[in-house]
């Protein structure tokens, strides 16, 4: 039996970059279920504060802790970006590759691809580059790419901010279906609605900071901070 | 990918292969040019099985080739540079095999009325005299620095010399293509004239002054200072160049229908 | 002007009637550069790569040295090779000088620094938009370097081509540390180097032509090869 790598501890974290504070001081808790979504207005932190949990950005202060070895949980993670990253490859070579860095044969490799790529809707491209994919389609094989391992954890970057609505859609589908699979889903997002759909806990920040942390029902039926309440009720916060 | 790197190796291999007996000879670019080589070497090879490898470079690099073990054995023409060579023991001893000799080229307006001397020191003060454009090897090699010899007999100071001595520091062939480029003077081995194929505006103007003869002597290398070296080829080869076989051919060798060479060898 | 007609007509003439000395000089130019290339290659590109991907302390002074050695006369190298290579220096026991080994070190020496340099700029933007992706999956070091390597092979394949370029034309070190002996170290650089001291300025010519044409040849034939990997082969 493998054991959980959550709950996740942050205690006083703090990212600093060029001597202005990205993010923090923070303290959260990320339990084992559920789906979090990190919601707040442009230059709160959002993507620092995702980067900063998968170990993306270096903590300048504070700590955080798996409830595995790093090792084991950074093995455990996946991210997708915000803009995907694409590789100079093929859609079936780009879905496989995480599993040929752990070993796998190439054939198998690819096969598996080539199931995902059909749960993600992509098989008719699995010949094609990357790079000539639409943004939706780039999406997808990029939570291919990061499921194909089944992950513990997967974090996401606003991954439907370029996204047209129909993509959007099948995009949370593919999610829902993850959180079915017992996927952990850590998604910082723009769009309100969506974070009523997705959420099962808040992460509201501003300024760098978590103003508010709690269930989301709890949250979208009362916020408790004004930044939060002006936020969801479509001000400009600053 | 794989097989590219395969045949790349396969080829490297190939070359290092082609081992017959050979013995490897630092010649001048004088000699070479001469086309004296391109007889002598077929026959040697006929004769005593022996592959001659020539290293073709100028006098200053022979030596300093011999001086290093590189070669099995040297042919160049400078008596002085010789001698030190072989006091520093780096050859076991000099042979001499033949000789040519040098001219003067210049432009066929000759302005400095070199066809009319009497002696090569008298073409030369007349050449200084004159300042007429002259180019020299300027590279320390035996012909060279035969030049020099020649300008100190002629009580001229070449140091002294104005910007109409061009010192081009390059072999005899790119030296002559200097010299007919800036249509100057110049002091070439006969065999590398006659062979040579940019002419130009340029004649052969003067020549047969006994001083102007060209002495070339063979040297072994020294297997006391280098035990590697083909010792025994290196003889093997001096007594081939010294036989009636080798004076046959090199009294008979001739460019245009003049012959180059005077075979000289004592047995 | 005249020259280059002659010289054009004689290459004509010297290909098509395959002059066995044309022929085995230009095998043996092939043999040198492309031996050269090979070992070159496994050289400089894993070393691009690592310079990339890896951060230490001299980083910066090693890829300005690299991009400074790209200026490094030939000729020099050439000096250098032979005198490590000489019987009185310190590698004579091998036995290696005024032979096409000696060529293909002196070759290596060469082009080492400029395939590393070029594959170096490729790789180095490759990686710019690799990093994030594969620190994320927890990549090490070397499988890092190996993606990066594959991803970019393109690239890397423009960079041993320049290598290729300045390999195939070149001639001080290989003139010094090979001798230009007939029928062991001459090669078609050299082969012209003798022609033209003679003043044969045609048949020099002529060589060269064959030297341009043997290079596109190799171009495009190596462009060729690497179109057929496009698509998804692996």
């Amino acid at each position: 039996m493998v054991s959980a790598i959550l709950p996740f501890v942050v205690q006083d974290a703090v990212v600093r970059r060029r001597g202005k504070v990205l993010v923090g001081p923070v303290d959260f808790t990320l339990s084992d279920t559920g789906i979090s979504i990190v919601i707040g207005p442009n230059g709160a932190g959002k993507t620092s504060l995702l980067r900063m949990m998968h170990g993306l950005e270096r903590l300048s202060a504070g700590e955080a802790h798996w409830a595995v070895s790093l090792d084991e949980a950074r093995r455990r993670q996946a991210f997708v970006f915000q803009t995907p990253r694409m590789m100079r490859r093929t859609v079936r070579d780009s879905i496989a590759f995480p599993l040929t860095l752990t070993g796998t044969s190439k054939k198998a490799a690819r096969a598996q691809a080539e199931v995902w790529a059909g749960r993600v809707g992509l098989s008719d491209l699995l010949g094609f580059q990357a790079s000539v994919l639409s943004g939706g389609e780039r999406q997808k094989l990029a939570l291919a790419r990061a499921l194909i391992r089944h992950p513990d954890v997967l974090f996401l970057d606003e991954p439907c901010a370029s996204l047209d609505g129909r993509a959007t859609r099948e995009i949370e589908e593919i999610l829902a279906r993850a959180v079915a699979d017992g996927t952990r889903l850590v998604m910082s997002t723009h769009d309100m609605g969506q974070a009523r759909r997705l959420a099962s806990e808040v992460i509201f920040m501003f300024a760098g900071r978590i103003h508010e942390h709690q269930s989301a029902v709890d949250f979208f039926a009362a916020p408790n901070t004004t930044q939060a309440r002006a936020f969801v009720r479509g001000d400009i916060v600053e | 990918m794989k097989h590219l790197i395969f045949s790349a190796a396969a080829f490297a291999a190939l070359a290092m292969s082609a081992m017959a007996e050979e013995i490897k000879v630092a010649v001048t670019t004088s000699f070479h040019n001469s086309g004296l080589s391109d007889v002598l070497l077929p026959a040697i090879k006929q004769d005593l099985g022996l592959d001659v490898q020539l290293i073709v470079v100028g006098t200053g690099q022979a030596l300093r080739l011999g001086a290093a073990g590189d070669v099995d054995a040297i042919l160049v023409h400078s008596r002085k540079a010789e001698d030190k060579f072989l006091a520093d023991g780096n050859g076991t001893h000099r042979r001499e095999i033949m000789y040519n000799d040098f001219v003067f080229i210049g432009p066929s307006t000759d302005d400095a009325g070199v066809k009319d001397a009497e002696t090569a020191a008298n073409a030369l003060t007349m050449i200084a005299t004159t300042k007429a454009p002259f180019v020299s090897r300027g590279d320390d090699s035996g012909t060279h620095k035969k030049e020099l010899n020649l300008w100190r007999s002629a009580d001229q100071d070449v140091d002294g010399f104005g910007d109409w001595y061009r010192a081009v520091g390059a072999g005899m062939g790119k030296s002559l293509n200097t010299a007919s480029g800036m249509n100057a003077y110049i002091m070439s081995d006969r065999a590398s004239w006659l062979n040579f194929k940019n002419k130009g505006d340029l004649a052969l103007l003067f020549a047969g002054d006994p001083v102007l003869f060209n002495q070339y002597a063979y040297i072994p290398i020294s297997p006391v200072a280098y035990p590697h070296v083909k010792s025994d080829l290196a003889v093997a080869l001096e007594d081939w160049l010294v036989s009636e076989r080798a004076k046959e051919m090199i009294n008979t060798y001739k460019i245009n229908g003049e012959a180059l060479f005077v075979f000289n060898a004592a047995p | 002007m005249s020259d280059i007609w002659s010289g054009l007509s004689q290459a004509f003439w010297l290909v098509v009637t395959l002059d066995p000395d044309l022929v085995e000089i230009t095998l043996r130019s092939l043999q040198v550069t492309l031996s050269a290339l090979v070992i070159a290659s496994v050289i400089a590109l894993p070393l691009a790569a690592l310079l990339s991907v890896r951060r230490f302390r001299f980083r910066r002074v090693t890829i300005a040295v690299l991009n400074a050695l790209m200026g490094l006369p030939p000729v020099v190298v050439g000096l250098v090779v032979y005198l490590l290579l000489s019987r009185s220096g310190p590698f004579g026991v091998l036995g290696l000088l005024f032979t096409p080994w000696a060529m293909i070190i002196a070759q290596v020496i060469i082009i080492v620094p400029l395939i590393a340099s070029v594959a170096h700029q490729t790789l180095r933007e490759l990686w710019s938009d690799y990093h994030d992706l594969l620190i994320s999956m927890n990549t090490t070091q070397y499988q890092r370097i190996r993606t990066l390597l594959w991803d970019g092979r393109r690239g890397l394949l423009t960079a041993a081509l320049a290598g290729f370029g300045r390999a195939i034309g070149e001639v001080g070190a290989i003139m010094v540390v090979g001798g230009n002996i007939d029928h062991a170290t001459r090669v078609l650089t050299t082969a012209i180097v003798l022609e033209t001291g003679k003043g044969d300025f045609a048949l020099a010519l002529a060589l060269g032509f064959v030297l341009i044409a043997m290079a596109i040849l190799v171009n495009l034939t190596i462009h060729m090869v690497s179109q057929t990997e496009s698509g998804d082969r692996w």
